[in-house]
């Protein structure tokens, strides 16, 4: 059983089919029809719906509110949540702000992304105070629309905020139920003390574990389970590929997978860990990794997917493994009550091939901290600047003392089929002096590294230039600080 | 009938009320009549009904090929998953196949033959989407491969053509190119455009008990979808209802195309005699429909020292794909606007429709008008760089002027040309000429990016251009509450047509918008209806709402002129009020006497456009009543390693007229200046070589985001200028005109590559200009600039004046 609350009221599931969406569900079962089917592939944000969570490892229990694509959602990550959608907002028929505002600054032309917009709104709201212009166009930019240019959505975004306007901008009836609602997950999660959750139908069944070791045991009873964390690419194989999925694994209960630990040497993700909160322990660290999640699809994948989930994948055009590889990360695999640590670029043998083995899975990944490195710098290229599959991410972590290169790892995605170190580049510039000489002989070993393919984001030409060019481009950076080499810099 | 409105208020205090004016008729930016309910969740799309249950979801399967003949198609496999209702092909249609809009070409179920990768095969209806398409999967179709024909290229080669070619021709363009002191020649291709309405198509049927059907249906055209489904099932139109509430978006791709998933629906309803859905999953979605028309333009044009166009040869060769569609008016319509704002001097331009095996290109914002529309702004950034001017006073130097200068190449006399006082206006308050400045500095100063800038006039003609269609009717019931109920053949895409013609009813009784209801289009209310398009929406369903308004209030004038014993000037409507000489009363009041005194209280109105006629034999006449206007200045910044861009500024003038409603003219105009740049920038529509669609989903294919839109981003509409012609309240069209504005993005990007050869050569860069496309222009003018540094004058693309 699935335990949940849809706005205030429990839900108790048994007999869904386990690979059903939460859009699916809303519209087709819970007779919710105002969020939206755009794509069901997560790129335009029309379905958008915000959970509600405990927060984890917080003393005195408070709400996270998160915004998610419900296409690419299955029900069993409601488990132990509140599921909030645009139905949900109003309050004794008012409007809530972000809804007033979004009427009041003519947001919505066909209306169709503005379920989804309103939804990504509110939750903003409950995450920032007063919103910079940075926080408004992250927390939108995966909300497509077609009519309005954005400009009246962005100014209904500003507007919700202004308690001059909107009476209840500052405090909204979910804050008002806020403690009601705590109450209710923290019996939800009670009962999941004694029983673990699961949902089962015909052939297919999902479950959530509790703890490492009950996943461990899971899927080794079930070696050819598919093991669902963020669900952001896996719910694709059902939305988009339409095949069915026996058997889930849910990791999103297992408070261990989602820690994460910082000391003086390193950074230790747990592998279930979202995006969101990976960004924020490493935009410290490095920056450009920073620069780099932010521009990783939108805030409400990243929301849900997560390191793990992005490695395991093993995707050549993942964006995480290049600046991860460049970092020199190790992976903590376990299988049954074994654990073994993998550098990650070993981790991936040939496309979709891992070191993976049968009922392994990833438990965490660990980062030296930064003054164990060189100077990182990620490059993401593609056609869109927001949420698109990059044609080429460069991610270079290079080491110069007294204008000698003493180390340098560069990998690339998007240049192989897998995410890949570029050897002879790297080969090229150690032990070299750090000049103009060495980068243009480092440029040329590129084409030895990589043979790159044509495909509908970027022919094999471009994505050879680009990136030699990017690596002239660190080249710059580190030598001529005072130059302007990037336009995401004024986005 | 109760008289409970008792009126509270002393004839005094409602002669102050009536001395207000009304704040929610036209001119004001009265709120979109949906916006409170789809920020709920409230308002209700097609897929939103609750449905039947016994409904049937029905899904098509898709051809796998390009061009083939279809030798085998087996359905029975269907049958074999549970659920499943019936699976049907083009030879269960009971009626005629083909829904082709115009012209035949289009089956609604592929007959023995493939034409697109896409083209729908043959359609399974069952309990469910998902179990419809597996079934659908199963049947057996096996082809045999004829040979494709996938770029216009090879099209134009092969001689492969929808429909025959038309010409403009003005002067005798030959002698004025030969006798030209400069000459220049080139061709680009000008990308096609995925609408990417956020509601997807889709229809829901209900059978009737006369053997008719109530189709539920997101379309921009009810009544071709009327006319179609009744066509497909065999059936008088008058056993065929069309309800059409809103759109998730339209753009053009509902013009035509929603009507293959409503006569599938209805011919299967009729079939089963069940009711029927069928929603087009996304994918599907942008594989089976058509876009905009990819065009290949090649020009050879002829000019002076000032850059002045003296004689121009055009051909614009549209990617119909593989049938006429609406492909005709779409090519005469970038013919059009081949001139965008500029007088040509002797002109010859030929609109080719080339037949590809691609889907069928459709209507889409702009209707062919951009892709003409960009050739002369393309041609006057090479005049200038040749020139070594900058781009805006080679622009100027050309505009519609005085007599001998405004007669376009199809004979239509430009009668009230804004663009010289607009282009000043915009110069000025973008501060033109001072950026130009500051970007030259910024780029001699940085190495790797580059800034540009450009500014871009747009001349749109309004009008349908084939004539007929310029007409419109409309419905009002006024009930004795005082209530209005309002319909009209226009259709509510997201654009505010509803709120735009409500206001313009309210305007004219002098009543709160509040108190009039538009429901939804439908076919049984206004009869014979032509599509929401061409921008034409409120120009035509306005004037025929007024009209409807002006015949019922004409009544009432006569009837209180008549009952009160004064004249009927004495009698007027103000602030839902009617004065009456001496006597005050409120509206609802005074339609409860009218009421009683057997006046009608409802009435049609129908409106057809003026003045306008187009002889496609001399390709001559007056194809549009009027002119929009408008002009943007764009600023970029390119990244010269990579190709990345990004928008930093945007200023737009635009020209409505008066406006009905300012908030949602500028809606229309921003939206439509994003989704413009979208469509020459990010928007890349790729084929695989066996012409599969390979971006085919919002992962593959980009439209703008957030983070898309200018940085800053300045729109203001022109004041204080009416519509010289005696259009609705003299507003002007403002659907498709706006979208043009973002031509001044691809030219702002071309700029910011010209700087790298020193704004002497102007880049050869196709649209969409994706990041990949400007790397490649930026290094070609790398090279021509390193190899042309010593002997730059060799460098020249100039055919030097032959003597005659």
């Amino acid at each position: 059983m699935i335990r949940f609350l849809l706005n205030r009221e429990l839900k108790e599931e048994q007999d869904i089919d386990p690979n059903m969406t939460v859009l699916n569900y809303l519209r087709n079962h819970a007779a919710k029809p105002g969020t939206k089917e755009g794509c069901a592939s997560g790129d335009c944000g029309a379905c958008t719906v915000v959970l509600a969570e405990l927060k984890e490892s917080s003393p005195t229990p408070t709400l996270e509110y998160k915004s998610i694509n419900s296409c690419l959602t299955f029900v069993s990550a409601l488990q132990g949540k509140q599921l909030i959608t645009v139905e949900d907002l109003k309050h004794q028929n008012k409007l809530h702000p972000a809804q007033q505002s979004m009427v009041d600054c003519h947001g919505s032309q066909c209306g169709f992304c503005t379920p989804g917009f309103v939804m990504s709104m509110f939750a903003l709201g409950k995450n920032i105070g007063t919103p910079e212009k940075e926080d408004i166009q992250e927390a939108l930019a995966g909300n497509l629309c077609r009519c309005t240019g954005y400009r009246p959505i962005i100014d209904a975004a500003n507007a919700m905020f202004d308690d001059s306007l909107y009476s209840d901008a500052a405090s909204d009836k979910f804050d008002r139920d806020e403690q009601k609602t705590i109450t209710d997950l923290q019996r939800i999660r009670e009962y999941q003390i004694n029983e673990s959750a699961s949902l089962n139908q015909g052939n297919k069944s999902s479950f959530n574990p509790r703890n490492i070791d009950e996943l461990a045991d899971l899927y080794v009873q079930y070696p050819h389970a598919r093991l669902l964390a963020g669900g952001t690419d896996l719910a694709l194989e059902v939305t988009q590929m339409h095949r069915e999925l026996e058997i889930l694994i849910y990791l999103g209960d297992i408070d261990e997978l989602k820690q994460i630990n910082v000391d003086s040497k390193q950074i230790e993700l747990g592998a279930a860990a979202s995006l969101t909160r990976c960004y924020e322990s490493l935009c410290g660290d490095y920056p450009d990794f920073g620069e780099l999640l932010h521009r990783f699809a939108s805030l409400q994948i990243r929301n849900q997917g997560t390191l793990g989930g992005n490695i395991g994948n093993a995707s050549p055009i993942g964006d995480s493994p290049p600046a991860l590889i460049a970092l020199g990360a190790q992976i903590v695999l376990r299988k049954g009550t074994e654990t073994r640590t993998l550098k990650l670029e070993d981790y991936f043998i040939d496309y979709k091939v891992t070191a993976q083995q049968e009922s392994e899975f990833i438990e965490k990944v660990i980062l030296p901290r930064a003054a164990q490195n060189g100077e990182f710098r990620s490059y993401k290229i593609s056609k869109r600047l927001d949420d698109d599959i990059s044609a080429v991410l460069a991610c270079f972590n290079i080491t110069i003392k007294q204008g000698q290169v003493k180390d340098a790892i560069i990998a690339f995605g998007g240049m192989a089929a897998i995410p890949k170190r570029a050897n002879l580049c790297e080969q090229a510039l150690i032990g070299k002096e750090w000049n103009q000489k060495t980068l243009e002989q480092a440029v040329a070993a590129l084409k030895e590294d990589f043979a790159p393919i044509d495909d509908f984001r970027a022919t094999k030409e471009y994505r050879m230039l680009t990136a030699q060019n990017l690596l002239r481009r660190y080249f710059i950076e580190i030598e001529s600080p005072e130059v302007e080499t990037r336009v995401t810099a004024y986005v | 009938m109760s008289n409970h409105n008792t009126n509270k208020m002393t004839p005094e205090e409602m002669l102050e009320l009536a001395k207000q004016d009304l704040k929610t008729g036209v001119g004001r930016s009265v709120k979109h009549e949906s916006a409170a309910k789809q920020v709920s969740g409230e308002a209700v799309y097609i897929d939103d009904r609750l449905e039947f249950p016994n409904q049937l979801h029905v899904y098509a399967r898709m051809s796998e090929r390009a061009h083939a003949r279809i030798t085998k198609l087996d359905v029975s496999p269907c049958y074999e998953f549970s659920g499943v209702a019936i699976a049907i092909t083009a030879q269960d249609v009971p009626g005629q196949l083909d829904i082709g809009a115009v012209l035949p070409g289009d089956p609604l179920l592929a007959d023995g033959l493939v034409e697109f990768v896409g083209q729908p095969v043959l359609a399974v209806a069952a309990d469910d989407q998902e179990t419809a398409r597996k079934a659908a999967m199963a049947a057996i179709v096996e082809y045999e491969d004829l040979t494709p024909v996938l770029t216009v290229e090879e099209a134009l080669e092969k001689g492969n053509y929808v429909s025959e070619s038309h010409t403009h021709k003005r002067g005798d363009s030959e002698t004025a190119l030969l006798n030209a002191k400069h000459r220049a020649q080139g061709s680009v291709h000008i990308g096609g455009q995925e609408h990417f309405y956020l509601e997807t198509q889709i229809s829901s049927v209900v059978p009737t008990e006369d053997g008719g059907m109530i189709v539920y249906t997101s379309t921009q055209n009810p009544t071709e979808v009327q006319k179609l489904v009744a066509e497909v099932l065999g059936v008088p139109f008058n056993k065929v209802v069309i309800d059409m509430r809103r759109m998730g978006g339209g753009f053009g791709g509902k013009e035509t195309q929603a009507a293959g998933p409503a006569c599938i629906s209805a011919v299967i309803a009729k079939l089963t005699g069940r009711p029927t859905k069928m929603r087009l999953p996304r994918m599907e979605d942008m594989m089976m429909t058509g876009k905009r028309h990819p065009f290949f333009n090649s020009y050879d044009v002829g000019f002076d020292d000032e850059g002045r166009l003296t004689g121009v040869e055009m051909k614009l060769a549209g990617n119909c794909g593989y049938s006429p569609d609406l492909s005709n008016s779409i090519v005469d319509r970038a013919m059009f606007h081949s001139d965008n704002g500029y007088y040509l001097g002797d002109a010859t331009v030929t609109g080719i429709r080339c037949k590809t095996n691609l889907a069928s290109n459709t209507a889409y914002r702009g209707f062919g008008g951009p892709q003409g529309l960009i050739t002369p702004e393309i041609i006057l950034d090479d005049i200038a760089r040749r020139l070594g001017k900058d781009p805006l006073e080679v622009r100027k130097a050309n505009l519609y002027g005085e007599e001998g200068r405004n007669i376009t190449h199809y004979y239509q006399t430009v009668e009230d040309n804004q663009l010289p006082e607009m282009i000043a206006e915009l110069e000025t308050s973008s501060d033109y000429q001072q950026r130009r400045e500051e970007i030259s500095a910024y780029n001699r100063n940085s190495p790797v990016l580059k800034k540009g800038l450009a500014l871009t006039p747009v001349k749109f003609g309004i009008s349908f251009t084939a004539t007929f269609l310029n007409q419109a009717g409309a419905l009002i019931h006024i009930y004795t509450d005082g209530s209005i109920h309002l319909n009209h053949g226009g259709t509510e895409m997201g654009q505010g047509l509803n709120t735009k013609v409500a206001q313009i009813v309210a305007e004219e009784f002098q009543v709160d918008i509040n108190t009039i209801q538009c429901t939804a289009t439908n076919t049984d209310k206004v009869p014979n209806t032509s599509p929401t398009a061409a921008s034409s929406g409120a120009d035509l369903n306005g004037k025929a709402a007024q009209n409807a308004a002006q015949t019922i209030k004409k009544r009432l004038v006569e009837f209180a002129a008549n009952h009160f014993k004064v004249t009927e000037e004495d009698v007027s409507f103000s602030n839902n009020h009617v004065l009456i000489r001496d006597e005050i009363l409120p509206f609802a009041e005074f339609i409860q006497l009218a009421y009683f005194h057997q006046i009608s209280l409802s009435s049609t109105g129908f409106y057809r456009t003026p003045k306008i006629y187009y002889d496609r034999d001399q390709a001559r006449g007056r194809p549009f009543y009027y002119f929009a206007y408008g002009a943007a200045c764009s600023e970029v910044i390119i990244d010269t390693l990579t190709g990345e861009y990004k928008i930093l500024r945007a200023d737009i003038l635009h020209d409505v007229g008066a406006s009905l409603n300012p908030a949602i003219d500028i809606g229309q105009i921003e939206g439509a200046f994003v989704q413009g740049a979208g469509w020459l920038t990010s928007e890349e529509l790729v084929w695989n070589k066996q012409g599969r669609l390979m971006t085919s989903g919002p992962a593959g294919y980009k439209i703008p985001a957030i983070a898309d839109m200018p940085i800053d981003f300045r729109t203001q509409l022109v004041e204080n200028r009416k519509n010289q012609e005696d259009t609705v309240f003299h507003s002007k069209a403002v659907g498709e005109p706006p979208f043009m504005l973002g031509i001044s993005v691809f030219c702002a990007i071309k700029d910011a590559i010209a700087s790298v050869a020193d704004y002497r050569v102007s880049p050869a860069i196709d649209a969409p200009a994706t990041p990949e496309r400007v790397l490649w222009a930026v290094e070609a003018l790398k090279q021509e600039k390193s190899s042309n540094q010593s002997v730059l004058s060799e460098h020249t693309e100039t055919t030097e004046p032959v003597p005659a």
